[in-house]
């Protein structure tokens, strides 16, 4: 890790030469730590688990034939859902420590500088940008502010939120006098009816769903347009840009 | 009625049974409980000088399907407990007084057992038009519920209409029909939801109150531990079903014939906390399950507003459309994701419209 620094110290150099609107020479960027890469992975893995698993157990799967003794498998998809929801878990309580342990970029995905009127500015800019109206993008080494704010609400929010409802749909199976009861019981409290908690957990799903096209898509798309390294980041943490 | 005064040992006699009896019937518990030598004395004693818990159970707007529910307990028989167990001073439904008579009970109740009577209520107070809705003895209900629960110890708040406010409660709710914890915030309130509850948790709950002095245990919604703490999917006994992947997937089709799973059906036992699973009904002859239909979940908080009985989901009217959550996100992913496919078409337009102005550029 030491000998990343002079990399990073030529990174924001180049990186607020492109912003100030200076041409620079083509700059490398390690952005993404071993960690982070990782955790990406594992857990773009237990989504893709916990939302098929999820949609099989919310609506049902064809009958199966034969003696019930010899079938268990909605009973293996739910506790498929159940691993692949303590791997999130994990990951996202990781992830948080990470985000106090690693580089500053770590910490993008937590919050939103929504009181800042710059960010705001920057945030039009990038509206515009994908309005097809701003010819050329700003170029930014981590999310851009608006990757941001969508990485905040619809990412971290949402999966914060998922692992909420999840563990206490989880508690009602496991019993009131289980910890998953007496941690994440109060959402009870809130909606009294457990069908709304299911409700809210489906609806959760469906905006991972979205975040998920709209996350790989804009990769893979500023990849192309924005001549730099976005796809190809997440497996090497380095940013490369291009011009 | 009987008088609140009485005791336990006062009632048996009078039905019949001897002071011989009676002390067999204190020793065995004795013994059976594991006490010394002179517990069998102290039992005596506490039912030969303990009054009965005197009971006013009043009617609110219901259906009266809970007293329905309660007169026909089997275990134990309701005979048992409003002739031996409580003195139930007042009820409505199934007293011989009536009018000036039946009223004067309850100031007198009031007074002579002030904090020591249980108050069981049935139905809830509508509260719009200063509770006009619901006129019992020449005014409003909900004063008399207030007056009532002022002395009392603690409240049974019966059925799903005093528990959460059930089908008067429904939106758009005219008569600002409230359940009993929303009006009463200063007692003890046990919660014993179900449109009705079941007859024996009714009885039992009475029991457990007269035989321990005490209440039972409550969970966060503030319903018995004893009968609520478990969801009707938890004790299913077609759950082996479930967990095969064995589903009703039509009424009357090959899987309903066989009595599979009713969760595809929108049975809502997964979410429902009762139970009729574990004790059943009439007797323990069957519940809705067992009888080929899935769950209503009508021991839950709303559960006329839910949408659908036949829908495991709430129906989500904020978007104008009645739809539940997996339409509405399949929707918007699906709209999400055309959207994209359009910009992907731009975009790629764009950029082969441009490359030539771009090369130029570079030079």
């Amino acid at each position: 890790m030491l000998d990343k620094s002079p990399h990073a110290l030529t990174a924001a150099v180049a990186a607020d030469a492109v912003r100030s609107g200076r041409s620079a020479e083509r700059g490398v960027v390690y952005v993404y730590e071993a960690p982070v890469r990782l955790w990406h992975w594992i857990n773009a893995a237990a989504i893709l688990v916990l939302g098929l698993t999820g949609y099989f157990i919310g609506s049902g799967i064809p009958t199966m034939p034969g003696e019930t003794s010899d079938n268990f498998l909605f009973g293996q998809i739910r506790f498929a859902h159940f691993f692949a929801g303590y791997v999130l878990t994990l990951g996202f309580l990781f992830r948080i420590y990470w985000a106090f342990m690693g580089n500053p970029h770590a910490k993008q995905i937590f919050y939103v500088p929504l009181w800042r009127k710059s960010y705001w500015r920057e945030v039009w800019h990038e509206i515009r940008w994908y309005a097809f109206v701003a010819a050329e993008p700003k170029k930014y080494v981590a999310h851009n502010p608006l990757a941001q704010l969508a990485m905040f609400f619809m990412f971290t929010l949402a999966i914060a939120s998922m692992i909420v409802t999840g563990f206490a749909l989880y508690a009602q199976g496991t019993g009131n006098d289980s910890w998953q009861y007496m941690l994440f019981g109060w959402v009870f409290s809130i909606w009294p009816n457990s069908q709304d908690v299911h409700t809210w957990h489906h609806l959760g799903l469906w905006m991972i769903v979205t975040f998920a096209l709209i996350h790989i898509y804009t990769a893979v798309r500023e990849d192309i347009v924005s001549r730099q390294s976005i796809v190809s980041s997440i497996i090497s943490g380095e940013r490369e840009f291009r011009d | 009625m009987g008088g609140a005064a009485e005791t336990f040992y006062g009632v048996i006699r009078r039905q019949g049974i001897t002071r011989r009896s009676f002390h067999k019937f204190c020793s065995l518990t004795a013994t059976s409980l594991g006490l010394g030598p002179l517990a069998a004395s102290q039992i005596a004693n506490a039912l030969e000088t303990k009054p009965r818990v005197p009971v006013i159970w009043m009617h609110g707007l219901e259906c009266t399907c809970c007293s329905e529910s309660f007169i026909r307990s089997a275990h134990p028989l309701v005979k048992d407990v409003v002739l031996s167990m409580i003195s139930l001073d007042y009820d409505a439904l199934i007293m011989a007084a009536a009018g000036h008579q039946a009223e004067a009970i309850l100031e007198e109740t009031r007074a002579k057992y002030k904090g020591e009577y249980v108050l069981a209520v049935e139905g809830n107070p509508p509260l719009n038009e200063g509770g006009m809705f619901c006129i019992d003895g020449g005014k409003p209900f909900v004063e008399k519920l207030r007056a009532m629960a002022e002395d009392c110890t603690a409240i049974i708040a019966w059925g799903t209409c005093a528990s959460w406010g059930c089908v008067q409660a429904a939106k758009p709710n005219p008569t600002g029909a409230t359940p009993i914890d929303k009006v009463i915030t200063n007692k003890p309130i046990i919660k014993v939801p179900g449109c009705p509850p079941i007859a024996e948790v009714m009885t039992a709950l009475v029991t457990f109150i007269t035989t321990f002095g005490k209440l039972p245990e409550l969970d966060r919604q503030g319903r018995p531990k004893m009968f609520y703490s478990q969801r009707i999917h938890d004790k299913c006994y077609r759950r082996p079903h479930f967990d095969a992947g064995q589903f009703v997937e039509v009424w009357d089709d090959e899987s309903a014939r066989k009595g599979y799973c009713l969760y595809k059906m929108g049975c809502k036992g997964p979410t429902t906390y009762n139970a009729c699973s574990a004790v059943r009904w009439n007797g323990g002859v069957s519940f809705p399950i067992q009888s080929g239909h899935g769950c209503f979940g009508c021991s839950e908080d709303g559960f006329w507003d839910k949408g659908s009985f036949y829908d495991r989901l709430t129906t989500i009217k904020q978007f104008g459309i009645e739809a539940n959550a997996d339409q509405i996100g399949m929707a918007a992913a699906g709209a999400v994701g055309l959207a994209v496919a359009a910009h992907a078409a731009v975009t790629a337009v764009k950029r082969l419209t441009r490359k030539p102005g771009r090369v130029a550029q570079e030079k």
